[in-house]
């Protein structure tokens, strides 16, 4: 589906490139497929980026760099260590601002021809329609099912393109959402998945440059929307896997009985999507509650004293490389399988990297009849942060 | 109808790591209960309790969503590939829980 958005020239005293500028887009303005009408229509065009982090990197980046007239960048987090291993927008010296300014610096930097708008906070049922208002096309950049349902919600109430991209470890999805006749993300995804029960530590991680890659076809697609060329994602799902590094694609449809872009709404303005995702009111509960813990601090008493206590490690094999306490390691996956390899006659503490699957493998070998189990409260993370600093947190 | 089920990154720690396996199936419907046979944990992640396939779950026959052909009845040709497509966020979390034992 070739989807185009159109964007109306302004008055003729806006619709011009200065000298700077022609000579700052040359290698657009020399193609046909973008040419002069082609720069001005991103000159005019207003974008809203909702979330500044990995996939917003290259999103910011690209969008400046090809000079979209209006950009607006929502968030509200502060710039992590941790973000830096593919947040690519922020330096080192970043670290501990805010996101927004960190952000808006450099792409300002990149382009201080563009405008660029900020807005610091959480985006809400009561904010979102004000917020996406004035922009032309929102772009999806964020990491939890509400706000993707928030964010779409509001897309399709306001007739607004959403450019969607999402990832998880090293498979990314990309498409754009709400063209007129187009799908929404409803009708893809109907219900989000439940709340985990912790968030999967097991399962975490992802590669650095994979929001790099799925937020550059996010910028390419949201260019080719406003300039109006090619064929756009609309009403098709790519799909990426980077470690085969092969694209496929689903075909994507508009359900005639999505209940907010279908033939028959049922919702007409925007919900509570905490509560849709199953989240409101409800804490992550503890998986074990009734397991016995033990505080690093207790731990290395009793290790001092001279006590037999038998450790056991529940993290993937890759994790131990990283730093370990010289546990017997059981990745959680393998205890029920390996469970006869423990004495139940010793006393064991089990640990993971921040006590959740530990608590889990301990619930497991209490059912299973250990009855001298405790859970490492914390783990390796809290051993290190009050016993051991030389131990690296991960 | 020999077939091939792709298993998306989520799904693979309850499948063996696999990120595919072949069955010989007449329909989706067969193709997943296989699937769910030969790796009984990928069930209680795909499935409802209810047994329908979990909502934030699509399933695909080469490029076609099966809710737009005939469901778990959509018949399938030598060749054809199945893919699950979950729905994805990012982030630390995913509906698919750490290891879930019985």
């Amino acid at each position: 589906m070739t989807a185009r958005l159109e964007t109306k020239l302004p008055s003729s005293s806006e619709a011009k490139l200065s000298k700077e500028e022609i000579l700052r887009y040359s290698r657009h303005l020399i193609m046909p497929e973008v040419g002069m009408d082609g720069q001005l229509k991103l000159k005019q065009s207003k974008v809203l980026l909702i979330g500044t982090g990995g996939l917003g990197a290259p999103l910011g980046l690209y969008l400046a760099a090809a000079g979209v007239g209006r950009l607006g960048l929502v968030d509200f987090d502060v710039v992590d260590f941790t973000n830096l291993q593919r947040q690519v927008t922020f330096g080192s010296n970043d670290v501990g601002r805010s996101k927004l300014e960190a952000a808006k610096e450099r792409l300002a930097n990149l382009n201080p021809t563009i405008q660029i708008d900020t807005y610091e906070t959480k985006l809400t049922s009561e904010n979102a329609l004000d917020i996406l208002r004035p922009y032309d096309i929102i772009v999806d950049g964020t990491d939890n099912f509400p706000t993707r349902y928030l964010v779409n919600d509001a897309c399709v109430l306001l007739g607004k393109p959403n450019v969607y991209g999402s990832i998880f470890r090293f498979e990314g999805q990309a498409t754009v959402f709400s063209v007129p006749g187009g799908p929404c993300y409803r009708c893809l995804f109907p219900e989000p998945p439940p709340p985990g029960l912790v968030p999967s530590c097991a399962e975490g991680g992802v590669l650095g440059v994979l929001p790099g890659i799925i937020g550059s076809i996010q910028a390419l697609e949201t260019i080719k929307l406003i300039l109006g060329r090619g064929d756009s994602l609309a009403g098709r799902l790519l799909l990426f896997d980077a470690l085969a590094l092969r694209f496929r694609e689903m075909k994507l449809r508009r359900n005639p009985e999505c209940p907010i872009c279908g033939d028959h709404r049922t919702i007409t303005k925007l919900i509570d999507y905490e509560e849709f995702c199953g989240i409101r009111g409800e804490e992550s509960p503890a998986p074990a509650v009734t397991v016995p813990e033990i505080e690093p601090r207790e731990l290395k008493a009793r290790l001092d004293r001279g006590d037999d206590l038998f450790i056991l490690d529940v993290r993937e094999p890759h994790e131990v490389q990283i730093c370990s306490l010289n546990g017997y390691v059981i990745p959680l996956g393998e205890i029920p399988r390996r469970a006869s390899e423990l004495d139940s006659a010793r006393e064991i503490v089990v640990h993971c990297r921040s006590g959740k699957r530990s608590a889990e493998a301990a619930d497991f070998l209490c059912k299973a009849g250990f009855r001298k189990i405790w859970n490492l409260k914390g783990g390796i993370l809290a051993w290190s942060d009050q016993v051991d600093p030389s131990v690296p947190k991960y | 109808m020999p077939v091939k089920v792709l298993i998306p990154t989520p799904l693979r720690p309850f499948a063996e790591k696999k990120d595919s396996i072949q069955f010989d199936a007449r329909t989706v419907g067969e193709a997943l209960d296989q699937l769910t046979g030969r790796f009984a944990e990928l069930r209680k992640h795909l499935f409802a309790d209810d047994g329908r396939l979990r909502n934030f779950v699509n399933v695909y026959v080469n490029d076609e969503d099966v809710r737009y052909l005939q469901k778990d009845q959509t018949p399938l040709k030598e060749g054809d590939i199945i893919s699950i497509i979950p729905s994805i966020a990012g982030g630390s979390s995913t509906g698919f829980q750490p290891v879930r034992f019985p």
